[in-house]
């Protein structure tokens, strides 16, 4: 016989099972087309390249892995650091890097503006920072290439108040790059930083007021440290997705400014080193895996310090 | 000592935020409106203003090749959007309104993955993955795009309806059941009624960012399959006309509208 507890086991185990079932079809889309295929990267990374792209099977060779940061001399087989690989690693990491503090600077104090604003009005602010955010992006690239380009608003607008004389090269730089990535990642630093501010509570800041601390000091005292949840969530929305990026330095950037992600394109094109894409790839993957987990591991300090 | 009164302290503003606040709103906006303006120039510039036209909007509209991309964007989005949407519906369900079971923390890293892998490693594996796939079968289909479109659209869907399930308790399915309803009726009758507004949420969610989605379409196309976004990027290359600025704003438009239908859909609920 079966007892009520029995019953009570049996009808959990079959809810868990169930619950399995429902979930079922995502776990096994996302496993095909997402999850499971970066193990292929993986391995690809350990193989010999195709004569014409593609790899040859199960011929396998660390040259990928070496490619990465070294080059072999075409002639005398020596190995010599990869000046190329390297100025663009480099690039990433920085213009990810001043993207990051820049769209902090700027996204601070507008995510302050929308939380001091009355209740109803706050919708409305944020939706026009959602706008952009739910815009093509490509839309807002090209939008940004209208810009800076030499024939663009900057310089016309320089040239007509007689600053330059002749137009100044943006397109095509580094500065290109980091414009467009700035404008592009802006309202994923404004979204979370507001999303913490809107939960500070204004009386601490008085309280702060009332014992004669000044604006700096409310600001760098008692702002600053209630919303950093926010601060660090945005900064890593932001700092992620500007390492990985794609479209917008090839079309602001070209081939003059590239970064990580069109290197690794690079590879898989003209470039018929697939291994060394994948090898690329997988770097790219682990510098945005130690990203992340210093921001779990940062989010969980501080969650631990404020007690909640 | 005299204290000097400070008329209207607030504590509500700190020096030269609000500038920079103004500041951000006119730089983000100042580029999309050049480009919007520019898309009604009569001229061949997307930076000499002609005077007013409609003609790049006619262009396009009658480019066979944007009709076409558009049709594949929109048929991509909506395959997509709405597998990922019943997908993500059934995995909400499974993985709200219950005690912790073995597996459901494995279950939100692994739904929630596609958001933590940069797009373009991803588009790489696609590439490997699927032109293997593609030789071993033969088929070179839009199944690919639809397919790698629903993958990530999941975790988009599955946010709003996961938000909308959590806010709902077992009561009214619990009465449901009560009164002798199976658990299919119960479900179709009480819960997918009540659940709709966070359905048609991860829906739009899904389509939204399966529309806009340039990187992974463009490693995973078979040739001649370009979708709006990768018929943009090609053309970027080439010489630039008001063309581009007119698809772009009717882009924009059709964003807009879905984006507002969203914000309001959401905001009614609370």
């Amino acid at each position: 016989m079966a007892t009520a507890d029995e019953i009570a086991e049996h009808a959990r185990l079959a809810d868990i099972r169930q619950r399995w079932w429902l979930s079922a079809p995502a776990l096994i889309i996302i496993f095909f087309a997402a999850i499971g295929p970066l193990a292929i990267v993986l391995l690809y990374s350990f193989m010999v390249k195709g004569d014409y792209g593609d790899v040859k099977y199960w011929q396998f060779s660390l040259d990928a892995w070496t490619n990465v940061l070294l080059e072999r001399d075409i002639f005398d087989e020596t190995l010599s650091i990869a000046d190329a690989h390297l100025v663009i690693l480099w690039r990433s990491v920085w213009l990810s890097f001043l993207t990051t503090v820049a769209t902090l600077l700027l996204g601070f104090p507008t995510a302050f503006f929308i939380s001091t604003r009355s209740e109803h009005r706050r919708d409305l602010w944020l939706f026009l920072i959602t706008i952009p955010f739910w815009t093509n992006i490509l839309i807002r690239t090209f939008a940004m290439q209208e810009v800076v380009r030499n024939e663009g608003i900057v310089n016309s607008v320089l040239m007509a108040l007689g600053v330059i004389n002749s137009p100044v090269q943006i397109m095509f730089t580094d500065w290109a790059v980091l414009f467009g990535m700035i404008y592009v990642y802006l309202p994923l630093m404004v979204l979370p930083i507001y999303a913490s501010m809107e939960k500070l509570d204004f009386r601490m800041v008085e309280a702060g007021y009332d014992l004669y601390a000044t604006r700096l000091g409310v600001l760098r005292r008692i702002i600053i440290p209630l919303v950093k949840p926010g601060i660090i969530a945005g900064s890593i929305l932001v700092f992620i997705p500007a390492l990985g990026a794609y479209v917008i330095p090839r079309v602001l950037g070209g081939g003059k400014s590239m970064m990580l992600g069109n290197l690794i394109e690079l590879q898989f094109g003209q470039g018929r080193n697939w291994p060394l894409g994948a090898a690329l790839s997988i770097t790219l993957m682990v510098i945005v895996t130690i990203a992340l987990l210093a921001y779990v591991r940062n989010a969980m300090r501080s969650g631990a310090s404020h007690g909640h | 000592m005299a204290i000097r009164a400070r008329r209207s302290f607030s504590i509500k503003t700190q020096p030269g935020f609000t500038t920079i606040a103004m500041a951000c709103f006119f730089l983000l906006y100042l580029p999309i409106a050049t480009l919007v303006v520019y898309a009604f120039n009569s001229g061949e510039s997307v930076a000499v203003w002609q005077g007013f036209s409609l003609r790049w909007f006619q262009s396009a509209w009658q480019n066979s090749l944007v009709q076409e991309a558009a049709w594949r964007s929109f048929l991509v989005a909506g395959f997509a959007a709405a597998l990922a949407t019943i997908c993500a519906t059934m995995a909400a369900i499974a993985t709200t309104r219950t005690v912790n079971y073995p597996g459901l923390t494995f279950k939100y890293a692994f739904i929630n993955q596609p958001l933590m892998v940069p797009e373009i490693v991803t588009a790489v594996a696609l590439l490997i993955f699927f032109s293997r796939i593609k030789v071993w079968t033969g088929y070179t289909g839009i199944g690919y795009l639809v397919l790698a479109h629903t993958a990530f659209c999941i975790p988009f869907a599955y946010l709003p309806i996961r938000a909308r399930l959590e806010n709902m308790d077992l009561t009214l399915e619990r009465a449901a059941a009560d009164l002798y309803a199976p658990p299919w009726q119960a479900f179709r009758r009480v819960t997918l009624p009540l659940l709709t507004p966070g359905i048609i949420a991860g829906f739009m969610l899904a389509f939204v960012i399966s529309l806009d989605d340039v990187v992974i379409t463009e490693f995973v196309k078979s040739p001649g399959q370009e979708t709006l976004p990768t018929y943009m990027l090609g053309q970027l290359r080439r010489v630039v006309t008001p063309e581009i600025n007119a698809i772009s704003a009717a882009f924009l438009a059709l964003s807009l509208l879905l984006v507002t239908a969203f914000f309001f859909l959401n905001r009614k609920k609370s």
